[in-house]
């Protein structure tokens, strides 16, 4: 076989070193009824052919290089500059492991150490972890730790209603077993989810001594970005009621915008997926997790802390292990090992190339495209752009025919992949449309959707 | 020396990558709303590849040499899995495209769902979870759900977990609300059984077996095991981090367990990248399969016109558990996977005996060397005791010191039944000419042990850093680069 | 191994003294040998009431933690506020600076029922086998 190195002249040795005549001989431990099944996958294929095959399938489908992307809504198209991909391709950082033994893994280590420190300073936090799987999961084990904070005191957790539907979701699997109560997410009219502040003022009346956090997004599923000096007043609402706020973020938002950390923020948690990874369908994604240094002890996950060598040179290694499972097992902060290494090592690349120059810059970029967009688009007739509240670079609009329809229509006749459909979140959003655009959308880009969006407009009769 | 790190290069108005001029209309940003910092590193891209080069050249990983860490199946990671992840047509898309148009990538998941049925003997497959420790919370939530169907929710709230386990089983418990009961292991390295039999009552929700477990060894109790657990009404959870050892071999899913992950960083050949991304789907039975968390691609009956072109969707388990995650799970990790399974097909079993005997033979190679405390036929790995017998020398010491000798250490006091343990898991990609090497290095540091002790204990000498200060590092507890002027938060007691 | 022969110990190695009406109660050498370089202590509020073998703390070293067991039932007068920026004491004065607690037992009499230095080293010993 391909990757197995041996010859029959070396298995036949290396039988006999074990003292055992056949291969088969290794495995009469192996209940005689289920021993050696027949194993009924299709034939092997040399490396030439398998890339045949999956590049028949990936031809299959239309990629975002292909088509001009408005979607967003979780999962964002960004520029990767060539010096990402080359480094994350070095061997010594993929195909080495979690980085037990820190002597030879001071280049995972220090560059987890750098990861940390760049959340903390888009975050404006004091503390973050080595990376979770996702910001879904981030926030599902964020809600765990604040109900460790408040000593399982308090069952409640209020989520906004315009946290992204699968992060909700994510939350409701992970306590489906433990006795808290989620609240505040669903119930409400579109006119109600069109006015964020409303729904925060909503919120903060639900706030009581049984409620161990609130859940704010910054910005929303919806693209909104809440006043940071109204979110200050939250922070005290919250922090008066003895519970703690957690907020989830986009990184890339937090070039521009207040960092929850100087509005009050407890714990921070987001997607990191817009620093320099690929969309890749949906994963492997980079979850974001911060916290104040005050609580580092509830945080899970892997952390890297700086200490010396033997002989006074600084180093890094994994520190805080009582709280993991390997040791703590089932009193650990969390089950988690395997996170995202490789992903935080791109973030981190990515962020140090860009810096805080090019980072603003393409904030910028995405702030400006999504405007005009929006501008241009609530001049069609037939649609209504939401722009009463400032939006980063996603905006609803409301559409004259089924989104679906649209959609397909824009994907079969004008080569655009068009937004995401509202009504799959959230019932009262039916009819309307999740747009976004990114430093990837030029100009031209954007003309040829308001113009395809003009055409189509609204279904004739008949 | 010591790399600086990327913060100490930054100079005021260096720049990496500059972004084009807006080519629309500049929209005014609203007041009150922006931040005044924004303190990262200013650098060139020069620094950058330079820096994270050199931190490269700082690690060990499977392509620099033999990593036998057990557990981890640290195997070989074949280039066109890098390659094919990386294609725009995999790479580039979004995951709420329109599902005409990412027939291609779903395609792809359900075959790899359908390999992974068919290697584990399942009846379904979710490949939503993000590593095996989700998996693992996502199998435990599916037994929870099933026994809540039947009325006993409240009931079974009792996991039974081995001592050899992997920490991980008892924290997926835990998180998932059921109280964790250790069931000792016998002198032979399997579960015991007596223990077993005391605990199996009306209020078990379960058993977590490791098969083979964190041993190496094929569990001799193993059907009787799951026999007692099934009579009192408990399920089977298999902790699949192991299955290097059983492709081919044995399915799981016709021995009796309801629910498994797979690590498909482990046992099919994706890249542990440094501690992730992995990917830990999930196959159940039968009675689980309709708990699975989703959604899970299946052919769509309705708009399939040609049974030869079948169109795919995503769909969602009659029960599930629900999401685990946002979108649909590692799909990058998936594209590795499946070129992999795709380049062995049935000869899968092969991978798993050359596993198999290159554990033995190493074993064979070390028996004599360093006590072995379960001594009969492994799996894919094996546990030594790291002692040299009138020395001091312990298994920190031995792993420090594979070091110098150009090995990555196997994985050291774990399991935690095993005193001075080193776990030893070659894979299947390593040559016997590498076995051997290692096996020498083993004998050259027992012997060190005796005649110079310290070079063992102080080692090791010939990596970028010495031994590290841990105590040190959980004390003072620098976790971020401050720059000298900023004052350094202080830990409370929480 | 260090066992005093004045004071009593659970099996669970803690040590505990009598001072008049409030005892002390701290962690054993040889538990401070077992854990290596100790990092993290935690401790509870002065005030809070405990039953003999509930669980009133941590101890952590860099690789193991334990949690600590309230060798008497009492309610705690006073906890060691130094040894928190201080863990390292645990290692280097286990029976000295680095008491954890004094608490006032609420049934002196169990003080009997822990075992005396002679027990307590066989206790080790049986371990250390």
């Amino acid at each position: 076989m391909r990757f197995i190195p041996h010859t029959e002249e070396e298995r036949r040795e290396m039988l006999r070193v074990i003292g055992v005549e056949r291969i088969g001989d290794l495995f009469v431990d192996v209940p005689e009824a289920y021993r050696f099944p027949p194993l009924n996958l299709p034939e092997p294929l040399t490396e030439l052919e398998v890339r045949w095959e999956l590049e028949a399938l990936a031809e299959a489908n239309i990629h975002t290089g292909q088509y001009a992307c408005f979607l967003g809504a979780g999962a964002y198209r960004h520029f990767i500059p060539a010096v990402i991909d080359e480094l994350l391709r070095r061997g010594e950082f993929y195909t080495a492991y979690t980085p037990y033994q820190p002597e030879v893994s001071q280049g995972t280590l220090q560059a987890m150490f750098e990861f940390q420190s760049m959340i903390c300073a888009l975050t404006g936090m004091e503390v973050a972890n080595a990376s979770h799987y996702d910001g879904s999961s981030a926030l599902a084990e964020a809600v765990l730790m604040a109900l460790r904070l408040t000593r399982g005191e308090r069952p409640k957790v209020l989520l906004f209603p315009t946290i992204h539907p699968e992060y909700r979701a994510v939350v409701h699997t992970y306590v489906q077993h433990l006795d808290v109560r989620l609240e505040g997410e669903s119930g409400w009219t579109l006119d109600q989810l069109r006015r964020p502040l409303l729904l925060l003022e909503e919120l903060e009346a639900r706030l009581d001594a049984e409620t161990a956090a609130l859940v704010i997004p910054y910005p929303d599923f919806l693209g909104r970005v809440l006043p940071p000096s109204r979110l200050r007043e939250t922070a005290d609402r919250v922090h008066q009621a003895g519970a703690l706020l957690i907020a989830v973020v986009n990184p890339i938002a937090l070039a521009l915008f207040e960092p929850p950390g100087n509005w009050g923020a407890d714990i921070v948690v987001g997607e990191g997926q817009p620093l320099g990874i690929p969309l890749s369908f949906g994963g492997p994604y980079l979850g974001i997790m911060a916290t104040r240094m005050a609580f580092v002890r509830q945080l899970p996950g892997r952390i890297v802390g700086e200490t010396v060598d033997l002989e006074g040179r600084r180093g890094y290694v994994l520190t805080l292990s009582t709280r993991e499972q390997h040791i703590r097992r089932e009193k650990a902060t969390s089950n988690i090992t395997t996170n995202v290494g490789l992903m935080a090592l791109a973030a981190t690349i990515y962020l140090s190339v860009m810096g805080k120059h090019g980072l603003r810059q393409v904030a910028s970029l995405c702030y400006h495209k999504a405007h005009y967009l929006a501008e241009r688009i609530a001049s069609l007739p037939g649609y209504e752009v939401w722009r009463e509240h400032p939006f980063f670079h996603e905006f609803v609009v409301r559409t004259p025919r089924p989104v679906a329809e649209i959609n397909r229509i824009l994907y079969e006749d004008y080569q655009i992949l068009g937004g995401y459909d509202l009504g799959q979140a959230d019932p009262a959003l039916a009819g309307h449309m999740l747009l976004c655009a990114t430093e990837m959308n030029t100009r031209e880009e954007v003309d040829a959707l308001v113009e395809a969006l003009g055409e189509i407009g609204p279904a004739r009769e008949g | 020396m010591p790399e600086p790190l990327i913060f100490e290069y930054s100079v005021p108005g260096r720049r990496g990558v500059e972004m084009p001029e807006p080519d629309v209309p500049e929209a005014p940003f609203p007041e009150g709303f922006l931040r005044e910092d924004l303190p990262l590193p200013e650098v060139s891209e020069v620094d950058v590849v330079r820096h994270f080069l050199r931190l490269s050249q700082m690690n060990y990983g499977v392509d620099k040499g033999f990593y036998p860490l057990g557990s981890c199946t640290m195997k070989y990671n074949p280039k066109i899995n890098e390659e094919m992840a990386r294609l725009p047509g995999f790479a580039q898309l979004h995951p709420y495209q329109d599902l005409e148009t990412v027939q291609g990538a779903l395609a792809l998941m359900y075959h790899l769902q359908e390999f992974l049925k068919e290697i584990g003997g399942f009846a379904a497959v979710s490949l939503q979870p993000a590593a095996g420790s989700q998996g693992e919370l996502a199998g435990i939530l599916m037994i929870r759900a099933y026994h809540r169907d039947r009325g006993e929710g409240k009931k079974r709230i009792k996991m039974l977990i081995p001592d050899s386990a992997h920490g991980t089983n008892p924290a997926s418990s835990a998180m998932a609300g059921l109280r964790v009961v250790n069931i000792p292991s016998d002198r032979r390295g399997n579960i015991d059984l007596d223990a077993l039999r005391r605990e199996c009552d009306e209020t078990v929700a379960g058993l977590m077996i490791t098969n083979p477990n964190t041993l190496g060894l094929f569990d001799e109790n193993l059907m009787e095991a799951i026999e007692l657990v099934h009579r009192c009404g408990g399920l089977i959870y298999g902790d699949g981090a192991n299955m290097n050892a059983l492709m081919g071999i044995c399915k799981p899913g016709e021995m009796g367990f309801d629910v498994m992950h797979y690590n498909l960083h482990k046992t099919f050949s994706t890249p542990h990248g440094g501690g992730g991304p992995g990917a830990g789907p999930v196959g159940a039975s039968e009675r689980l399969a309709p708990y699975l968390p989703g959604p899970i691609v299946a052919i769509d009956r309705e708009r399939t016109v040609r049974p030869d072109e079948p169109v795919y969707t995503l769909v969602w388990p009659e029960r599930s558990i629900g999401r685990v995650r946002a979108f649909h799970g590692h799909f990058g990790v998936f594209v590795r996977a499946y070129t992999y399974i795709r380049m062995h097909g049935p000869r899968l079993r092969e991978v798993s005996e050359a596993a198999v005997l290159n554990a033995n033979y190493l074993l064979a190679r070390l028996r004599g060397i360093y006590p072995v405390p379960y001594d009969r036929l492994c799996k894919h790995e094996f546990v030594i005791m790291g002692r040299v017998p009138g020395t001091s020398v312990r298994a920190l010491d031995i792993s420090k010191r594979l070091m110098d000798y150009g090995f990555h250490p196997p994985t050291n006091y774990f399991p935690l039944i095993v005193p001075e343990a080193l776990m030893i898991e070659p894979t299947e990609t390593e040559s016997k000419a590498t076995l051997d090497a290692f096996a020498e290095a083993m004998r050259r540091i027992a012997e060190e042990a005796r005649s110079d002790p310290q070079r063992v204990q102080q080692a090791p000498h010939t990596t970028p850093v010495r031994r590290l200060d841990e105590a040190r590092a959980a004390r003072q507890l620098i976790l971020r680069y401050l720059p000298a002027s900023e004052p350094r938060p202080a830990p409370a007691q929480v | 191994m260090n066992i005093p022969p004045d004071l009593r110990y659970t099996e669970s190695d803690e040590w505990v003294q009598l001072e008049g009406e409030e005892a002390v109660c701290g962690v054993t050498d040889y538990a401070q040998s077992q854990l290596s370089d100790v990092v993290y202590v935690e401790l509870p509020e002065v005030g809070r009431t405990f039953q003999k073998g509930e669980v009133f703390g941590a101890i952590e070293s860099v690789k193991a933690a334990a949690d600590l067991y309230m060798p008497m039932s009492g309610t705690i007068t006073a906890v060691n506020t130094d040894l928190v920026q201080n863990p390292e004491w645990v290692n280097q004065d286990p029976y000295g600076r680095a008491w954890l607690i004094r608490f006032r037992p609420s049934n002196p009499a169990e003080y009997e029922t822990l075992m005396d230095a002679e027990a307590y080293r066989a206790h080790c010993e049986a371990r250390a086998h």
